[in-house]
């Protein structure tokens, strides 16, 4: 590692690792202000309503116990963007698990006690929580999540698909998916004065520290959000969360520092989930397999409080030529948690549906699923007419069928068997979107000859620390060793938040201008000054804006061998493969353990995550981890990424799509793409449990 | 009969000596982390549904979250922190960092910790759910086993299969 | 979690005159779904009576072949033990498939059997619960259920109990040693986990403080072979969908033995008993396992979302019964 010139491109290991592996690594709640105390949260226990009385006595008849708050006490808030984050303001319960209380107490203990003890009194509403496809209250939004339109007509697909040779139309369901990163959503909060200083679990500090800033009406020079580890967020701390807002009003009420971590069970209820969607697909094809028309219409919801539309439509934007066009949004407001971001939003649902529909059509033509997707790789982006920056979808899938080794294949179900075992081969496309963000950073050179980059990015696991050092030190040209990081702190140049994979590009691009200048700063003065010297750089709209004229998309193409037990449901994953085009490489080791961890919580969205919106009570039902099952261990046998070489000049200076969302696209549909094959049995909904399966 | 809601415990922690008055409510975990500021053990559910709160007692791992302090008087507990002898990482911590066995690092400490107790569990015999019955001991750590052994450890960001090789090279 | 006195007794009879003289006590033994269910609020005691130190910890063969297992043995140690591992696979396989490591290490024999149902209504102290809370009704039947019971169930709770070892230690024919305050007394497996009927909330009849001291397996009986099999959502660390431990001894083509158990199913290890006397003596095929599985499972009375665990248990004892029939090994569990 001691080649400057391989910086760029090293399988180098993360820097914080020792910090991880001893345990010295520092999530939110692993920091205990001196004189600390703890706060319990408490959600409500009707899904539409009013409180109509708090009885707090036995509560706060234990000694230890400082504060209750509710909306009767709580310091007031200033409306933020998240309508979500007006905590403790009123009466109204929007949904069931809405935080109504805020217990505050000399010991955990105490405060879940009297948590516990809280009584309060509800006039409860008739809510209405259960999705239906002809619910009255659907309508069409303006736009989708993420700014794209809502909907999108090209050409006449209604015409278009009444003649077509070849048809499939198909409704694709996935119910409530929910993040559930490692580490509960936590905040510790000290309050100096009228300054704040916040440990937050999330995924951007800036963001954090935005919202506070509104919700306490104060300057952001008082606000210091500090996220040094955080323990994934997968979209579900991409924006302040409540444990930060209740931290930090609890920490002013009580005037001590205040540890609170989101109890497990209550996350799906207050910070976001993937919402459910009904996608109807239809696609319209001449005999050959060429598409004609496409059509993909999706229905979702979103809680009253806000419009959240999973944008699950829009890859099929990008995907695959035709000449008509229909993709649709309707979304219905319900008296439920408020939908957020969740690992690749729109793509991850979207794609199950597009990808599992080409399956359906490569089996109406009687096609590989491979030389489907071939036959429709279009020339320009279907939707925009732009030109692709890069798309090596098709290299992708001849690479992966090479490695897999699809061919030769038969494409007639239920055709192969390992004792009792059908064993079947799916295929799947993945995309994701090129974001970037305008962020700023300092690099600073020493007098000793060490280097640091200044950054406030988040680590929530990518890698970020350990590919910014190589960025500077590619730029500067040193060994990566010389090169410190300091990240995670709303006191450094400020910078984006840690979500649409755009990290990397977005904090990386200043990096690596502010790297250049040093640079040249350096060669101008020949030596470091005892004080050494620093160069500062951001990007703006205008760095951001140059490359519109292109679509920038990363792709990949997903392989599954699957083995499914006809006698009890039982579907396994024997393989999982995946080869993917997202620009340059800038670490192979921390990218691959991004791709690879997309497509193992790709595979436990199709096998076994299930969560049910419980009509009679309006809350997630499966809310804890034993209930909520994502894959263990025991599931994941055998899984590959690769990528191809890809250059691409219209990204940022370093060449690189974002792969954090990439690898969980495709991944689902690639295996109930390969349960089809091994069973005849398509499956449409999610998950494939062995309910589904077994007896049919 | 005198009843009392704390309770005099005595505590081996990493090698040291604790005399402990603690709430009888309070968790190993919650003891760990917030009376002796042992952080490395993680609260990731509370309700041994993760794993990332694994730590060694008495040799043995189990989720810290689900044992009362008070009943562990008298017994040896080992945390992440207690691992590594001065700056020689312990022999399953270096082989995390090798493969690159973790991302976010949350569950890591419970991984690193049940991984211990399993390959002590595997020398001395024990068998898994995958284990061939008429394995003779120690029991080989094949992908399989260590797969089967280490599912009481959740990782949502997918490093399983780094997680799989170092504890592999762990055992051999 | 409410505030609890603790005491550590270090003979039985005192732990069950503690108990006695406070209704509100609990025993703790491994404590992975007591102190679970304190932490819901579910769980409220006032007293734990901790049974660590009480000596009921040895697994002891005995002169007649039969096996003593003291409550406190904890889970994964009985896995291990090499006697249980040679003559009764079944229970070893049933601790093995439940839980993770770090469980098995903590939980106790006891304990395990008087584990607390999974229902996730239950569990939520904000929902109405006849086994939680008597008389405040069963959303279960209506709401999510797939988990739960298909057999036994009452219009007044569909819980499933979620132990494995009961599973394994029904199908052994087990017996369940206890002090109480009345004296010791010994009952069999069968008879200590109850049907709900109308008193969801009576799952055992053991009597108030009535304290397991050990579980007593009889003899093997010879020429049998015997197996657990489980089936979840995800391939470890889950409770079963459904699951089946059988002892089986089959002579000349002909079924000389069989004690067949099923879980998951009802709110208690579900002796399949009308299977049994069906295949008695009669040919061991795959055949005949499957027609006395469906003669067992005609008792089967499904709700909306849990059908499938029907036709599930019937195929999941079909091929244990056949596999031990033919010697076929449980395939090991792996995907490659």
């Amino acid at each position: 590692m001691t080649d400057p010139k391989a910086a760029l491109g090293a399988p180098l290991a993360r820097l914080e690792g020792r910090d991880k592996v001893t345990g010295r690594a520092r999530y939110a709640n692993d920091h205990t202000p001196p004189g600390s105390v703890f706060a319990w949260p408490v959600p409500a226990t009707v899904a539409r309503g009013e409180i109509t009385a708090i009885d707090d006595r036995q509560a706060l008849a234990h000694p230890a116990v400082l504060a209750v708050l509710t909306h009767l006490n709580a310091p007031p808030l200033a409306e933020a963007e998240d309508p979500t984050l007006a905590l403790l303001q009123s009466p109204q319960v929007a949904y069931r698990g809405q935080y109504v209380a805020l217990v505050v107490a000399e010991t955990l203990e105490a405060a879940r006690t009297a948590a516990a003890e809280l009584r309060i009194s509800y006039r409860s509403e008739r809510h209405d929580v259960v999705l239906t496809d002809d619910h009255p209250g659907i309508y069409a939004p303006e736009l989708a999540n993420a700014g794209y339109p809502a909907d999108r007509e090209r050409g006449d697909f209604d015409t278009a698909f009444e003649s077509a040779e070849v048809r499939t139309d198909a409704v694709y369901r996935i119910g409530p998916l929910h993040n559930h990163p490692m580490e509960p959503h936590a905040a510790t909060a000290v309050w100096d004065g009228d300054r704040l200083t916040v440990y937050d679990s999330c995924q951007g500090g800036n963001s954090v520290q935005q919202t506070l800033a509104t919700l306490f009406a104060l300057p952001h020079s008082q606000i210091l959000v500090i996220s040094e580890h955080v323990g994934g967020g997968f979209g579900s701390k991409g924006t302040a969360r409540p444990q930060a807002v209740l931290a930090a009003m609890a920490a002013r009420t009580v005037r001590r520092p205040v540890k609170l971590a989101l109890p497990r069970a209550q996350l799906c209820a207050v910070v976001g989930h993937r919402a459910p969607t009904v996608q109807r697909v239809r696609l319209a094809a001449r005999s050959d397999g060429r598409l004609h028309g496409v059509a993909h219409e999706v229905l979702t919801r979103s809680s009253t409080l806000s419009e959240f539309v999973e944008q699950a439509a829009v890859p099929a934007r990008v995907m695959y030529a035709s000449p008509h066009s229909r993709t649709t949004h309707r979304v219905v407001r319900q008296d439920v948690p408020a939908p957020s971001w969740m690992r690749a939003p729109g793509e991850c649902p979207g794609m199950f549906a597009l990808e599992s529909a080409m399956d359906e059509l490569a089996q109406a033509c009687g096609l590989d699923p491979i030389e489907l997707r071939l036959r429709n790789e279009p020339e320009l982006e279907p939707d925009s007419g732009r030109p692709f920056s890069s798309r090596h979808l098709t290299d992708c899938l001849r690479e992966g069928a090479r490695r897999f080794g699809w061919y030769p294949r038969d494409p007639e179900p239920r055709r192969r068997s390992r004792g009792r075992l059908l064993i079947g081969s799916g295929v799947a496309a993945s995309t994701y979107p090129v974001y970037v963000a305008p962020s700023s950073a300092e690099v600073r050179a020493e007098a000793d000859g060490s280097f640091t980059v200044l950054i406030n990015a988040t680590d929530i696991g990518t890698g970020a620390r350990t590919v910014l050092a190589q960025i500077a030190a590619h730029v500067l040209g040193v060994a990566t060793d010389r090169v410190g990081v300091e990240i995670g702190r709303s006191d450094l140049p400020p910078a984006s938040l840690a979500g649409g994979s755009s990290g990397t590009a977005s904090w990386g691009w200043p990096v690596h201008r502010a790297a250049t200048a040093l640079r040249e700063d350096l060669a101008r003065h020949g030596e470091v000054p005892a004080g050494g010297l620093a160069a500062r750089a951001a990007t703006g709209a205008e760095d951001l804006a140059a490359s519109r004229s292109f679509a920038r998309h990363a792709f990949g193409a997903q392989f599954a061998e699957v083995q499914v037990d006809m006698d009890t449901g039982e579907t396994r994953v024997r393989r999982l493969l995946g080869v993917f085009a997202a620009g340059r490489i800038l670490n192979p080791r921390t990218a691959r353990a991004q791709l690879l961890g997309g497509m193992i919580m790709g595979q436990s969205m199709a096998l076994s995550e299930h969560s049910t919106l419980d009509p009679e009570f309006g809350d997630h039902a499966e809310r804890d981890l034993a209930s909520y099952q994502v894959a263990v261990h025991a599931d994941v046998t055998d899984v590959q990424a690769y990528w191809i070489e890809e250059e691409d000049p219209h990204l940022n200076p370093m060449g690189s799509k974002g792969i954090g969302e990439l690898g969980i696209v495709g991944t689902a549909a690639a295996i109930t793409n390969a349960v089809h094959h091994a069973t005849g049995i398509r499956v449409r909904d999610l998950p494939a449990t062995p309910d589904v399966l077994l007896g049919r | 009969m005198e009843y009392t809601f704390s309770t005099e415990v005595a505590l081996r922690v990493n090698g040291e000596d604790h005399a402990l008055l603690l709430d009888n409510r309070s968790t190993l975990l919650d003891v760990l982390r917030e009376r002796l500021g042992l952080t490395g053990a993680k609260k990731g559910c509370d309700h041994g549904q993760c794993g990332a709160c694994t730590v060694l007692v008495d040799g043995r791992r189990m989720n810290s979250c689900l044992l009362l302090a008070v009943a562990q008087h008298g017994r040896s507990v080992t945390t992440v922190e207690g691992l590594a002898e001065g700056d020689t990482l312990h022999p399953v911590q270096q082989a995390f960092l090798d493969h690159d066995a973790y991302q976010c690092g949350f569950c890591t400490p419970g991984q690193i910790c049940s991984a211990v107790g399993a390959l002590a569990e595997a020398r001395a015999g024990r068998p898994s759910a995958v284990t061939d019955p008429a394995e003779d001991p120690p029991v080989p750590l094949d992908g399989p086993e260590i797969r089967e052994r280490m599912s009481g450890n959740l990782c949502r960001c997918g490093a399983y299969p780094g997680i799989v090789r170092a504890v592999m090279e762990a055992a051999s | 979690m409410k505030e609890f006195a603790y005491h550590r007794p270090t003979d039985a009879a005192s732990a069950v005159a503690l108990l006695a003289q406070s209704p509100g006590a609990r025993y703790l033994a491994g404590g992975t779904n007591l102190v679970d269910l304190m932490k819901l609020g579910v769980e409220t005691p006032d007293l734990l009576v901790d049974l660590g130190a009480l000596p009921f910890t040895t697994v002891e063969p005995l002169t007649d072949g039969g096996l003593c297992i003291g409550a406190g043995v904890r889970n994964s140690d009985l896995a291990a033990h090499p006697y249980v591992r040679a003559h009764h696979p079944v229970l070893s396989q049933a601790l093995l498939s439940g839980a993770s490591g770090q469980l098995r290490n903590a939980a106790t024999v006891g304990g395990n059997l008087l584990q607390r149902t999974r229902c996730l209504y239950f569990q939520d102290v904000t929902k109405p619960c006849n086994k939680r809370l008597p008389g405040t009704g069963c959303p279960a039947r209506t709401g999510v259920h797939r988990d739960l019971a298909v057999l036994g169930a009452s219009g007044h709770c569909v819980a499933t109990h979620p132990s494995d070892l009961a599973v394994a230690l029904a199908a052994l024919d087990a017996t369940v040693d206890t002090l109480s305050a009345t004296g010791p007394r010994t009952l069999s497996i069968n008879r200590l986990h109850r049907l709900p009927g109308n008193h969801p909330d009576h799952e055992h009849r053991l009597l108030p403080g009535e304290l397991i001291l050990s579980v007593g397996l009889p003899a093997p009986a010879p020429d049998t072979r015997s197996g657990y099999r489980k089936v979840r959502d995800r391939a470890s660390f889950a409770f079963a969908l459904a699951s089946a431990a059988a002892v089986l001894a089959v002579e000349d083509g002909r079924v000389t033995h069989v004690a067949l158990a099923l879980g998951a199913l009802a709110a208690k290890p579900w002796r399949a008993t009308t299977a049994e006397q069906a295949l008695l003596g009669g040919p061991a095929t795959e055949a005949a396992f499957g027609r006395a599985l469906d003669l067992e499972l005609t008792a089967a009375e499904p709700l909306p979302g849990n059908g499938f665990k029907v036709p599930l248990a019937r195929n999941l004892a079909t091929r244990l019964l056949t596999d031990l029939a033919t010697g076929e090994q449980a395939p090991r569990r792996e995907t490659r």
